[in-house]
């Protein structure tokens, strides 16, 4: 749709017509939002015919790489969809991988306390708890700052990664934190008819996740906030205790995702989720959100975060130098912006707001 | 014709003044306005009109002064108030949040919550729709695809949705800051009769614009406001451009 082309006869009725069933748009439009199950598919197909013509073997049909794909994903996918309702909101999260490594560290020491007095399921369960709860404390400052005392979330989380990234060194001691509970490594290696728990636990976390993105009031009130804050604010919307309640959720899913890290390696480090910001925010990107915010799904994220993981393990699966896993994903954020930029030309999305 | 004075009144403002520090930006300013009709607010900028429409829409407490409402006195703290009380403002940028539907922008803050298999709270967005759809109805305004989002539609379409907001909810009084002013001209008659559609429901409209062409196509009474005071009321029937303009600029 041209925007408003006066060479339309008027009307005598307020009457819809240019807005629906032109096809070439709502093509393009589909693509655009499946662009990321789109690439995964695409780069999957890559890989598979590279390596039956390298080595010969197959590379999506075999289930150690598949395990090994899902287990990579999990921790970038756990920072990936906090940040999605943060981007949606029209705001970004700095702090998120330096929170994980807060409750990385978090979830080993409380597990190890808590193991000395009680069974050591229990104090496993209290660890993640422990870690989680722990990694909503930067979350309310972060909430606070930029609701109340209207700091740029780019700047309040920006201290905030400062401020996480010294507190999870001071309290590892600078190093890594070893974790004494055999059912924590159970947790963090074990299977389910194949499937990692790792992997089950995510896969439950983002359908939850989901559901709360797009079927409650939550939800739809974030996707108003990202669109038009004023539209939000004059229709009754409480911003501050909403974008509140966003940061704080954000750094829980980072906090569960140290949890996890934790488990997986049976230690905790500070370290832990400092490569994966840049991740996270890229696998919301791929997925189709705009960081202008206002559009954006979680499942979108999810195909965002496999696309990262699948060229990450992939360029190491066919022997490729893996500085080359930097390029490659950069390249994809870039195409990905740009096909979100040409369906916004082309589905007439007003650009003056 | 004496016949006005018998209807009573929907709103009334009474020797409504607003003054910040030694500014009186609203002094002593009276005006009504009764079902079904269309009073036009006119002024030069800095005149008050945005002062006036903000201490009736709640966003001002007045220094002096009072609002009836049907007669009874009222206050509002918060605009949320005025809203409550059936007054609502349809803003020049429109209030629209442009990525979600015509029935998630009705619902906007007070969206209803159904209980998926009789225990999950979730979104109502059929009945959301469904009652999108009969609200646009009314206004004339026939949409086919109702998940779209509003960021497809014209901006005349726009204004229709946020006049469609306030019907729902049943207001009955709107106050309409400027609706036409960032419109092409079939959008803008598309307005008016959109106006037309609410005089014809029984409800106020307050419809403040510079242009004078539309305040004479669609209201009943102008009044007139210069340097916070009330300059003149006329009504349309009895005046003319040059009256107007004049009692704007205070020739």
């Amino acid at each position: 749709m041209t925007s408003t082309s006066p060479a339309q006869p008027a009307e005598k009725h307020v009457a819809p017509q240019a807005d629906h069933g032109d096809p070439a748009r709502g093509w393009i439009a589909r693509i655009a939002e499946g662009r990321a199950w789109l690439f995964l598919a695409g780069l999957i197909i890559c890989f598979e015919i590279w390596s039956r013509l390298a080595f010969g073997a197959t590379f999506v049909l075999n289930p150690f790489n598949l395990q090994s794909i899902a287990i990579f994903a999990v921790a970038p996918l756990l920072l990936a969809t906090g940040q999605t309702f943060v981007i949606i909101s029209g705001g970004i999260d700095l702090s998120l991988g330096f929170i994980m490594g807060l409750a990385a560290v978090i979830a080993a020491h409380a597990t190890n306390l808590a193991g000395a007095a009680i069974p050591l399921p229990l104090a496993m369960l209290a660890g993640i708890l422990a870690s989680v709860i722990v990694a909503g404390v930067p979350g309310v400052i972060n909430g606070l700052l930029i609701s109340r005392l209207k700091v740029p979330p780019f700047i309040g989380t920006l201290g905030m990664f400062g401020v996480a990234r010294g507190a999870a060194f001071l309290l590892a001691g600078g190093t890594t934190v070893p974790v004494q509970n055999s059912w924590f490594a159970l947790l963090g290696n074990g299977r389910f008819y194949g499937v990692p728990y790792l992997v089950i636990i995510t896969a439950v976390f983002v359908v939850v996740m989901h559901y709360l993105l797009s079927q409650t009031r939550f939800g739809q009130h974030n996707y108003a906030i990202g669109a038009n804050v004023q539209a939000a604010r004059r229709s009754g919307i409480d911003i501050r205790g909403h974008i509140l309640r966003l940061y704080v959720l954000s750094a829980m899913c980072a906090g569960l995702g140290g949890a996890l890290y934790a488990a997986r390696f049976t230690a905790g480090a500070a370290q832990a989720g400092e490569p994966l910001l840049l991740d996270s925010v890229a696998a919301v990107v791929i997925g189709g959100a705009s960081l202008f915010g206002g559009s954006g799904t979680i499942f979108g994220t999810v195909a965002g975060a496999l696309v990262i993981a699948v060229i990450q393990y992939g360029l190491v699966f066919v022997n490729v130098e893996p500085f080359w896993q930097f390029i490659a994903v950069g390249v994809v954020i870039i195409i990905s912006v740009l096909i979100d930029q040409a369906q916004r030309r082309f589905s007439g999305a007003r650009q003056d707001e | 014709m004496n016949s006005t004075n018998q209807t009573a009144s929907l709103l009334e403002v009474r020797n409504l003044s607003k003054h910040f520090g030694a500014v009186r930006a609203l002094n002593d300013f009276s005006m009504a306005v009764r079902p079904g009709e269309v009073v036009a607010l006119a002024g030069d900028n800095g005149a008050g009109k945005t002062t006036l429409i903000k201490a009736i829409s709640g966003v001002f407490q007045p220094t002096g002064g009072e609002i009836l409402l049907r007669g009874k006195p009222v206050t509002f703290a918060t605009p949320q108030e005025a809203r409550e009380k059936g007054i609502e403002t349809i803003y020049q940028d429109l209030a629209l949040a442009d990525n979600l539907s015509i029935g998630a922008n009705i619902f906007l803050g007070r969206e209803p919550v159904r209980k998926a298999f009789g225990f999950l709270p979730v979104l109502d967005r059929k009945a959301m729709a469904e009652a999108a759809r009969e609200t646009m109805k009314r206004l004339d305004f026939h949409v086919s695809r109702m998940e779209a989002p509003v960021s497809n539609f014209s901006g005349g379409q726009r204004q229709a949705v946020a006049i469609g907001r306030a019907v729902y909810w049943d207001a009955q009084i709107l106050i309409m800051d400027e609706p036409t002013a960032a419109l092409g001209v079939p959008e803008q008659r598309k307005v008016i009769s959109l106006i037309h559609q609410l005089k014809a429901q029984g409800r106020g409209v307050i419809f403040i614009s510079h242009n004078l062409q539309d305040i004479f196509a669609v209201s009943d009474r102008i009044v007139v406001l210069r340097r916070g005071i009330q300059a003149g009321e006329r009504k349309i029937s009895e005046t003319n451009h040059d009256e107007v303009v004049k009692l704007m600029v205070g020739g």
